[in-house]
């Protein structure tokens, strides 16, 4: 670990937002740990094996939770089971039946005891499958370690057909990608289940499905081989099926999710009690899984001016971070976000960029942090957007990101060119090498303007997370606290899936998980 | 008549970039030039080549082109673009001197929403942001799947300014059987010219809306900032109320 203190920020004051960040967030997982969702319960029915659609196309893990909406309190898990018991079926044997129809709801239970033991073995299962992800993705990164660049060299492939995607995220890799980020179509993150097989359809993306998450990671590995790379793929586990998503990645051996704690209640409009109960699941998949996470700080500053709301950055990612270690996330998994969206007119706006990614380094020092291109701000000038490419470039390295979502020249204009990818990886690849080991070189002036900016900015953070945790997270996201929009507690979609636990709920994953991550009770 | 302009007037030069899907080589380099010529340029200077991959290869391209434009001929009709997200905020602080207020949703069946989600939401759509971003405007998404009469009783009770309805689906004509029947409702209840109403949809554009009583129609391609501008100019036209 990196240990420094180039900013001379005060530890107190960081400390300070990280307890005032505690407070924040407590009496919201107070909440979370007495509730669940239809989303959380399809995944627990997921993690058994759950899979398949019946003739309309409803995937199985929706019809089940559907039959069983008045008992999520006690977890969905205990019915699955003792279908497979009573009926004497395998888990495929059991999906197929309940495409045809089976009502698991109807069946009468048998006793706990073997209920329970056959849910050990499930969860043993699901174990093995992600053990053995996780160790072949551990000794490949090991194999190839030499060939991956630093910062990671993240590029996205948008097509809208996942056959299309497999081969613009080929040439990608091939030139010279270390991370692909397949774009999922428009809309469905408001879709309250997840489509079914491989896909050819969608807006600006394809669906996010566990058929095309398979697909590409074939294609990835294949690649990978051909070039001594191991390539990380990402999707995102956003919106009202997160932790699904989740569960989909962990078991396909994705590598990164975006995974924001508010980004569903601020900028899709999904109700807030829903998200924050879905994120903490979906987490504690990822954590388990060894996915790294990406949050979505980049979008408060589309939203607002990039200059005068640093702050509610740095607050994010806070918050960010005390809900991924609730969720038993270790630092190294949390990819924090930020951007490079300075209005480029602004005199000193480089200084300001540096001093906000420096901080965030020297913060989160041991979070891979994930920095954002420039993309309010481009324009139809390509020779323009390139140089804000290369300025982005320069602070990513000299501040030393770990995941480098490259900018595109043609970002404001069309989807990328062949060319303007392979543009966008030589400009990175030229200002890595050139300023390879200017992080260790380089110190900054006591008291100079960025030293001053970054105090700056944990100062208003400071003040801005203090009046946060006096009206409490829901309030404040109630008064617009956050990106300037206002989402009421009961507004919003998916209200309607959050059930408190009974004390006797059950969920045998959600046990296993959280004595896997050691997490209190 | 007049050509580009590159360090002497009327040398006619251009830069071009471009890939071509062959392996890079001398042949491809060759094929690139070959290829300007044919574009219709002469003394093509290929001044760069790189692999993009095994079969695809990037070149930086000169060359000068005999071609000219009359300029002196050149009519352009005044087509009258859209304001942006501030020009829209500045001219409601300028002429209305209050928030718009917007009220829009999926109309009857339709449960697609990811158009009047690209339009309302926050995060907008390619980086278009939606009205709710828009610090001049309260925007109201009521989801989708709303009745018609739902629709009308939010925006008596948020006194809105503008309703947008979205439909998607046109399958059996329902689109026309919805919309139709919005407008018989608002003037059953008198409230016709009370709002003003634009709907949405890839299958939409304003000839049909304009047909069946509406004030506008965005087809594929609107963004929020065009259904914007049309709002705030129309309340000026109209005359601000309330």
């Amino acid at each position: 670990m990196w240990e420094m203190n180039k900013l001379e920020l005060s530890k107190s004051k960081i400390e300070q937002a990280r307890k005032l960040a505690q407070s924040i967030v407590e009496p919201v997982q107070k909440y979370i740990d007495h509730h669940t969702s239809m989303t959380v319960e399809r995944t627990t029915l997921r993690m058994m094996g759950a899979d398949g659609v019946n003739s309309d196309g409803a995937p199985v893990p929706n019809i089940i939770v559907d039959s069983l909406k008045d008992k999520l309190g006690y977890g969905v898990a205990k019915y699955y089971i003792n279908a497979l018991i009573k009926k004497g079926m395998s888990v495929s044997e059991l999906n197929d039946a309940i495409a045809k129809g089976l009502d698991i709801s109807k069946l009468e239970l048998s006793d706990l005891k073997h209920i329970k033991e056959k849910g050990d073995s499930l969860v043993n299962n699901f174990k093995a499958t992600v053990t053995k992800n996780v160790k072949h993705r551990k000794e490949k990164l090991e194999k190839y370690k030499k060939n991956i660049n630093s910062p990671m060299l993240y590029l996205i492939v948008a097509t809208g057909n996942i056959y299309e995607d497999v081969k613009q995220a080929q040439a990608a890799a091939i030139q010279g990608a270390d991370v692909i980020a397949v774009i999922r179509t428009t809309g469905q993150s408001l879709l309250d289940y997840v489509p079914y097989g491989p896909t050819t359809e969608g807006f600006g993306g394809t669906y996010a499905t566990q058929e095309n998450f398979r697909i590409m990671r074939v294609a990835l590995d294949e690649v990978g081989e051909k070039i001594h790379k191991y390539i990380r793929l990402v999707n995102y586990c956003s919106g009202l099926c997160m932790p699904e998503i989740a569960v989909m990645g962990a078991i396909e051996r994705l590598d990164m999710m975006l995974n924001d704690s508010m980004y569903g209640i601020l900028f899709r409009d999904i109700n807030m009690y829903r998200t924050f109960v879905d994120q903490n699941f979906s987490r504690m998949i990822n954590s388990y899984a060894d996915i790294i996470i990406n949050t979505g700080e980049d979008n408060y500053l589309t939203t607002s001016d990039a200059y005068e709301k640093a702050y509610t950055v740095l607050a994010s990612q806070f918050i960010n971070e005390c809900f991924a270690y609730k969720a038993g996330m270790p630092a190294r998994l949390m990819g924090l976000g930020h951007a490079f969206e300075m209005d480029p007119k602004m005199k000193n706006g480089f200084l300001y960029e540096l001093a906000q990614a420096q901080m965030a380094r020297e913060i989160f020092s041991e979070a891979p942090l994930k920095y954002m291109p420039p993309t309010k701000y481009m324009t139809g000038d390509i020779f323009k957007g390139y140089a804000m490419n290369t300025m982005f470039n320069f602070v990513a390295k000299a501040t030393d990101q770990k995941i480098l979502l490259l900018g595109i020249l043609t970002e404001a204009l069309h989807t990328p060119f062949m060319q303007d990818r392979y543009l966008a990886v030589e400009n990175a690849k030229y200002v890595n090498n050139s300023i390879a080991d200017l992080a260790g070189d380089i110190e900054f002036k006591k008291g100079g303007i960025i030293q001053s900016r970054a105090k700056e900015v944990l100062d208003q953070t400071l003040k801005f997370m203090s009046e946060v945790k006096e009206l409490g997270l829901f309030d404040s996201i109630e008064k617009k606290m956050f990106a300037d929009i206002s989402r009421h507690k009961n507004g919003g979609k998916g209200l309607e899936g959050v059930a408190e636990k009974d004390a006797s709920y059950w969920n045998p994953f959600e046990h296993f998980l959280k004595g896997e991550l050691k997490i209190k009770k | 008549m007049i050509k580009a302009y590159g360090d002497t007037l009327n040398d006619g030069a251009v830069q071009l970039s471009f890939t071509l899907p062959v392996p890079n080589s001398k042949k491809a380099e060759e094929a690139a030039l070959l290829y300007a010529k044919k574009l219709g340029f002469d003394e093509v200077h290929v001044v760069h080549s790189s692999a993009l991959s095994d079969n695809f290869t990037f070149f930086v391209v000169y060359g000068k082109t005999n071609m000219s434009v009359d300029y002196d001929n050149i009519v352009v009709e005044d087509v009258k673009s859209s304001m942006d997200f501030y020009q829209v905020n500045d001219f409601i602080k300028k002429n209305i001197k209050r928030k718009v207020v917007v009220v829009g949703a999926c109309a009857g069946t339709d449960a697609h929403t990811v158009g009047i989600d690209a339009i309302m939401n926050m995060k907008g759509f390619e980086m278009h942001y939606g009205l709710e971003r828009y610090p001049m405007i309260h925007a109201h998404n009521l989801g989708s799947q709303v009745t018609n009469e739902e629709i009308i009783k939010h925006a008596v009770k948020v006194k809105a300014d503008a309703i947008l309805i979205s439909q998607v689906v046109t399958q059996k004509e329902v689109h026309i059987h919805n919309l139709t029947e919005f407008v018989e409702l608002l003037e059953a209840e008198n409230l016709r010219s009370k709002f003003i109403i634009i709907v949405g949809g890839p299958r939409i554009n304003n000839k049909l809306a304009m047909e069946l009583g509406f004030d506008a129609g965005f087809g594929r391609g609107t963004f929020p900032e065009d259904a914007a501008s049309f709002i705030v100019e129309k309340i000026v036209e109209r005359g601000i109320k309330h």
